[in-house]
């Protein structure tokens, strides 16, 4: 029996001991490691993606524009190592290309399931392996998801509704409406009512940024209320007063685009890189992968309880599994033998029985054979006897003849030539 | 001199063929100088009916278009779908008439609007239902034109399909293709650009040599604007030149008025600066309403008359008929002139003959040659 106690409530003690600098080996450990984000854009083609992208982060991700043509909707993902002061990171960003442009769009959203879903399974088969080496392991696994809505100023696309409810469970998703330059501020208030309105009302589960944390819950709730963000991107520059900002120049104006008056792009990148980047990673693992986690493993046979609802351990399970993988295949194996078997005798029935039928032939041949043979010999027989006859008649004529001559002499010189010469 | 008083002169010119008769006493004087009055004041007795129908997807900002264009309102009490609704959406065809009056001459204009197209989720044939509205009117008109009293026609015929193409991507979508191929040879097709207050003057030019070029490629054909005269001055070509190239127009619309530059205009107001519907540096909404209300009204109706009515026309006599003599009917539904049909028999007949008369010729030729062979 072990024994053991647990003093709950915090203890007080008397001195600094020093473990407060915990965070900051964890810091220095993962500073050290890099990180790692994924981010998925789906939009429309033209929509601004890459240049939303290119603004976020403030460089060229060099992408070239999409045809409207694609028969289908493919995924494009490309990689990036960026460095800002000593933190390293490694963004992958993967583009829908071809999103919206198709005739019929009713299986528009599947490709972006599967590669969502490969991401995941990837991270569970290295989880699963028995040599793994999960702290070398380039994570893939997406960690946001901006879905860019198309400015209507109406309401959401029934491709997007539709879209969103497919993805909600598997990615933490954060809606964006795109070019929103084109909306003015009464209609885009109205607008983004609309769209909360009819997530809500269709059931689809939004990211929204975490409340339990007391430094950020404030920043987070006022920005909670601002979703969806509406965004402009630009990488383009202008002369605005003395300052040289990023914008978008209009015949009648200059649309700033780190002005928080003209757009929300300063609240999405605050929100998604400077406050939330981390626990969007952490969500991903610990809600929507242990989700794709625990649906495959059940699909697969894996109980955490057992028919008497006692608990199973994933070593009984697995044990469990295995015996009866192994008696299927003795099962089989026994079958199969057996089913030779069977073979084996009916072939061998199959070869008797010819064989019986060839030695009948066999038989009758050789009755033939005799036959032949004696009706041969008969045939020899008489052929014999009648050359013994004849031989004897030729002597007995010889004889004759001589005889006759003898008798006659000269006087029979003429008859000579009748009789039996 | 100034763009927006050099197109004021052409519209002018357009309108009025009056021609201030003088009676000049050393010249004999007829007096048909005033039928261009005379025509003038019966079409203002008549009045005059404009077919006008909008397509694009929901949120392009047609109906916002539509009331910028008549200075009316039109869709008072309409009602949005929701995004679940529109997933099975079916297209509607809601046509809206209004009687407008303008300095004594009388427009019934309607409108034929075409909610839910390309908004569903599968938009495989989605532009069936408009084909078959404008198919369904030519069929109208055509029936009444036959039939023995033809008083009162009514023309419900569609004179013009402006199509709004979304700013928001780099082209023509294979959506819009399919639309504008259904309908180029039904109505008369004015691709126009949505929305182009998201587009800065460069991306504007840009995307509108990307949809003239993919127009050619698709061989879409959208409707051209006649041709000047020859004898017209070079301003007036110049002008004509211009709107040309300006095809398809980047059109912005609004119904509310704001203050900019100290007068209340038309337009849209942004925490940046103003757009103003009719400022010309803006977009091309003025280019558009001069080009569809004060200049080419009439030659979109003439168009739609003699050519893509003639056409369907044609094409239904021949089908008709076709039928007939595939059925072995003599009597036609509707009174047309006997087609000389051609039918297979008579061209075999006539093909005989032909070759009969080949041969006869060719031994004629010889005969020939041969007497003057023998002549020589």
């Amino acid at each position: 029996m072990l024994l053991g106690s647990w003093v709950r409530g915090p203890l007080s003690l008397s001195g600094h001991v020093g473990f407060d600098s915990l965070p900051d080996q964890l810091v220095n450990k993962s500073t050290c490691q890099g990180f790692c984000f994924n981010i998925l854009c789906i939009g429309e083609t033209g929509i601004g993606k890459s240049t939303l992208m290119d603004t976020l982060f403030n460089t060229n991700f060099e992408n070239c524009e999409s045809s409207h043509f694609e028969p289908q909707v493919k995924l494009r993902a490309q990689t990036y190592d960026l460095q800002e002061s000593n933190v390293r990171l490694r963004l992958t960003v993967v583009n829908t290309v071809g999103f919206g442009d198709q005739m019929n769009k009713q299986d528009s959203y599947q490709p972006v399931v599967d590669y969502i879903d490969r991401q995941y399974e990837t991270y569970l088969q290295e989880e699963l392996k028995i040599k793994r080496s999960l702290h070398n392991y380039h994570d893939s696994r997406l960690h946001a998801c901006l879905y860019f809505i198309s400015p209507s100023g109406h309401s959401l696309k029934s491709l997007d509704l539709l879209t969103m409810k497919k993805l909600d469970s598997k990615v933490n998703i954060i809606p964006v409406i795109a070019k929103a330059d084109t909306i003015s501020k009464s209609e885009l208030h109205k607008f983004k009512l609309k769209i909360m309105s009819e997530l809500v009302s269709n059931g689809v589960q939004i990211y929204q940024f975490p409340l339990d944390d007391e430094t950020v819950a404030k920043v987070n709730t006022t920005m909670n209320g601002h979703l969806p963000f509406a965004v402009v991107g630009s990488t383009e520059e202008v002369m605005v007063g003395n300052k040289v900002v990023k914008a978008r120049q209009y015949p009648w104006g200059v649309v700033q685009v780190e002005n928080e008056s003209h757009c929300d792009f300063v609240k999405l990148r605050e929100m998604l890189i400077c406050v939330n980047m981390e626990d969007l990673r952490e969500q991903t693992h610990t809600h929507h992968y242990e989700l794709y986690r625990r649906c495959k493993l059940e699909e697969m046979g894996f109980r955490d309880t057992d028919p008497e609802s006692k608990p199973v351990s994933l070593q009984q399970t697995y044990e469990a599994k295995r015996t009866e993988f192994l008696g299927e295949l003795q099962r089989r194996e026994e079958e199969m033998r057996q089913l030779f078997v069977q073979r084996v005798k009916e072939k061998e029935a199959e070869l008797k029985e010819a064989e019986k039928v060839l030695q009948g032939r066999f038989e009758q041949l050789k009755r033939l054979h005799a036959e032949e043979r004696g009706a041969l010999e008969e045939k020899r027989r008489v052929l014999e006897e009648d050359q013994s006859s004849f031989s004897k008649k030729r002597a007995a004529a010889q004889l004759l003849q001589a005889q006759s001559l003898n008798a006659n002499g000269k006087k029979d010189k003429d008859r000579k030539t009748s009789g039996f010469m | 001199m100034d763009a927006i008083m050099l197109q004021e002169k052409l519209v002018e010119r357009l309108l009025c063929h009056r021609v201030k008769t003088s009676r000049q006493k050393e010249k004999q004087y007829v007096g048909f100088a005033t039928l261009p009055n005379q025509v003038h004041r019966k079409s203002v007795k008549k009045g005059f009916d404009f077919t006008l129908m909008v397509a694009g997807e929901s949120g392009m900002g047609k109906s916002t278009l539509v009331n910028s264009l008549f200075l009316t309102d039109l869709y008072k009490d309409r009602k949005l779908l929701n995004a679940e609704e529109r997933i099975n959406q079916t297209v509607e065809i809601i046509k809206h008439t209004v009687d407008i009056e303008e300095k004594g001459v009388k427009l019934k204009l309607t409108i034929v609007d075409t909610p839910g197209f390309g908004d569903a989720v599968n938009n495989n044939e989605c532009w069936k239902p408009i084909t078959d509205y404008i198919d369904q009117q030519f069929e109208q008109y055509f029936r009444d034109e036959s039939g023995l009293n033809r008083k009162n026609i009514q023309d419900n015929r569609v004179h013009c399909c402006l199509y709004f193409i979304p700013p928001f991507g780099h082209g023509l979508r294979p959506v819009d293709v399919e639309f504008m191929k259904a309908l180029h040879e039904k109505v008369n097709v004015v691709p126009l650009i949505a929305k182009a207050d998201c587009l800065t003057p460069n991306e504007i030019k840009k995307l509108k040599d990307r949809v003239r070029e993919e127009i050619e490629r698709f061989g879409i054909k959208v409707y051209q604007f006649p041709e000047c005269d020859s004898d017209e001055d070079e301003e007036f070509k110049q002008l004509d030149k211009e709107l040309k190239e300006c095809c398809p127009f980047a059109v912005i619309g609004s119904n509310t008025v704001v203050e900019a530059r100290g007068q209340r205009v038309r337009g849209r107001l942004y925490p940046w600066g103003i757009v103003e519907v009719e400022n010309q540096s803006h977009c091309d909404f003025v280019k558009l309403r001069n080009i569809l209300i004060r200049s080419h009204m009439h030659d979109l109706k003439d168009v739609t008359c003699d050519v893509h009515y003639e056409n369907y026309r044609a094409q239904c006599i021949q089908d008709m008929t076709s039928k007939m003599t595939q059925d072995n009917r003599m009597e036609s539904p509707i009174p047309i002139l006997p087609l000389p049909t051609p039918d297979v028999e008579t061209d075999r007949l006539i093909k005989m003959k032909d070759e009969e008369l080949a041969r006869m010729q060719e031994m004629l030729n010889k005969m020939q040659q041969h007497i003057h062979d023998g002549k020589d």
